[in-house]
């Protein structure tokens, strides 16, 4: 069996006085996406901002390539291939569409080809390129946060719940995106509350309690069985359909 | 910028919704301006006053557009930026030393040499200073603004009594290089050559600032940390050089006021960058934290508001400031142009 590309070993957090992660165990393969579900405040958002440094594992391993990142400062976390939308989405709204992307690019200007396919997943950023980002909707903002996360070539992505608070036609437009980024070969972990937009995109799931993970297999397993959901979520698919 | 991407191909036809652009606060300069006209009456007085509101403004817009970039970027607030001040003002002495014939030379181009050369120097000084002042004092309280009052404030006072100990604690007097003396006359109005230099000087820093914040990555990078400092961390970019980076620019900046103002006052006091430090906090606080277009209009606000009224109201000229920026407050509470929020 290949080696995951990410893997957490018994990762705990402490946001101040609080116990958030209580040793929190998972793989995510390469390639795919896996999908990380869960109540509120079982631990995903915590889970995805201590992968990427921004909060520091108190214990624990984070395995990211082989290397272990759980000590690394944010930026050098990043600077080994993982990219990060978080729940705000934090679009920077002093600057343009077109600067939030060139500050995304990294290693300099944007190729080309990269940018067409980039619009070509968001085509309605075009018309806002050279406008202040804080301009944009709600839906708009986070096909740029996600688009400033593919600016360049990632090794994984690392998105917290982009479906949050849009209108259905966009939460489409969103699934759609990520569709295209799969068959693009890109691995994804998405935190996703959103069920229905769940099941339609994830290869793999993780379902987390309690900061801790209490299941972990195919998505297409736990579609098909309802009385683990129910167990596992408290939902049927049926419900969310 | 070149290595901006563009969109060049069938988006070039679709028309693209024009940008807001918030022109309210711009307007309330000219408007103050021509509010004040009917008060002051004469004509001539009244662009006396507003070439002398203008100079002052461009006098605390030096001195405080580095610590707004501070203040939004870091969120730190530096009770000891005073000081970077005091020292650009008394590292004139340094040049005044020994080249103080070329101040009393009536030659323009030795007289504004002096004053590269002044300008030069205080900035190189401030910037040491305010790197190890931001390493030695600032640096163990990030995050901290109690500590960062208290201690920034400690700095400012064992900095000054350094002043002291090198310059001595009488006021020294220094005198304006010989062509910048006097005051052009043109009819009725009188403008001071010196304030007509120091609205250059501003007007030429400000142009430079705002081309480096919106021209050049270094600036992109800038805005975007006053707006978000982790995301731009997420995006791989280390901020705390950055911070570094910016802190030394701002103290750098703060050495540029001193000069101007210490040639402004001709008079040096280690407590002059202290002085002006209200002054400094109502601009940052009436432009909007982070934002060096807020800190220009809020400068010149002020220091109009302060001339026109210490003309037509002396009495009130103490609280005009206290005004304005009660009054700026009360319509924008984040200030005229926010960029941080906290």
């Amino acid at each position: 069996m290949p080696e995951p590309l990410l893997q957490l070993e018994g990762v705990h957090t402490h946001i101040g006085p609080y116990h958030i992660l209580h040793g929190v165990d998972c793989a995510v393969p390469q390639g795919g996406l896996t999908v990380l579900l869960g109540r509120n405040g079982a631990g995903k958002t915590t889970t995805l901002r201590t992968i990427m440094g921004l909060w520091q594992a108190s214990s624990g391993r984070i395995r990211f390539g082989g290397a272990d990142i759980a000590r690394m400062a944010t930026p050098d976390i990043a600077r080994t291939g993982i990219a990060y939308v978080p729940e705000s989405m934090a679009i920077f709204t002093d600057l343009t569409v077109r600067e939030n992307i060139v500050l995304a690019a990294r290693s300099g200007p944007v190729d080309s080809a990269r940018l067409d396919w980039m619009l070509g997943l968001f085509p309605a950023l075009k018309k806002f390129w050279n406008l202040p980002a804080g301009y944009l909707s709600g839906g708009q903002k986070q096909m740029l946060a996600i688009t400033r996360a593919i600016a360049e070539p990632r090794r994984l992505l690392l998105v917290d719940e982009p479906t949050k608070g849009l209108a259905p036609v966009m939460i489409r437009s969103m699934i759609e995106a990520f569709r295209a980024l799969k068959q693009s070969g890109e691995t994804i972990l998405l935190v996703e509350q959103n069920f229905h937009a769940a099941s339609a995109l994830g290869d793999h799931v993780l379902v987390m309690d309690d900061g801790k993970i209490v299941h972990a297999g195919a998505m297409g397993a736990l579609v098909a069985d309802r009385s683990l959901q129910q167990r596992l979520l408290g939902l049927s698919l049926d419900a969310h359909q | 910028m070149s290595e901006f991407p563009s969109i060049t191909t069938e988006q070039a036809q679709t028309p693209l919704p024009r940008s807001k652009t918030d022109w309210l606060p711009l307007l309330l300069v000219p408007a103050l301006a021509l509010l004040a006209l009917p008060f002051v009456g004469n004509p001539s007085s009244w662009v006396t006053l507003t070439v002398a509101g203008l100079a002052m403004g461009m006098m605390i817009f030096l001195m405080a557009s580095g610590l707004t970039l501070v203040f939004g970027l870091m969120d730190i607030i530096n009770f000891g930026h005073g000081v970077f001040i005091s020292l650009g003002a008394y590292a004139t002495l340094i040049v005044l030393g020994p080249l103080a014939a070329w101040g009393k030379a009536d030659s323009l181009a030795l007289n504004l040499g002096l004053m590269g050369l002044c300008i030069l120097v205080a900035m190189a000084l401030t910037a040491i200073v305010g790197a190890l002042f931001e390493r030695i004092i600032v640096r163990p309280v990030y995050g901290n603004h109690l500590k960062q009052i208290l201690v920034t404030m400690g700095g400012l006072i064992v900095t000054e009594q350094l002043i002291h100990a090198i310059w001595g604690a009488s006021p020294i007097p220094i005198a304006l290089p010989e062509t910048l003396r006097g005051a052009y006359v043109v009819g009725d109005i009188v403008m001071e050559r010196y304030r007509v230099f120091a609205v250059v000087i501003g007007l030429a820093v400000f142009g430079g600032m705002q081309l480096l914040l919106n021209r050049t990555r270094i600036g992109l990078l800038i805005r975007a940390g006053v707006e978000n400092p982790e995301m731009v961390e997420a995006l791989g970019y280390r901020i705390r050089r950055l911070f570094v980076s910016v802190f030394v620019a701002g103290s750098a900046l703060a050495g540029l006021g001193g000069v101007m103002w210490a040639f402004y006052r001709q008079t040096l006091t280690a407590g002059m960058g202290m002085e002006v430090m209200v002054l400094v906090f109502i601009v940052i606080i009436i432009g909007g934290l982070g934002s060096v277009g807020g800190c220009f209009v809020g400068s010149v606000l002020v220091a109009l508001v302060a001339n026109y009224v210490g003309f037509l109201a002396p009495k009130l000229a103490l609280v005009s400031n206290i005004l304005v920026m009660a009054l700026v407050l009360v319509w924008r509470p984040e200030g005229l142009f926010p960029v941080a929020r906290r």
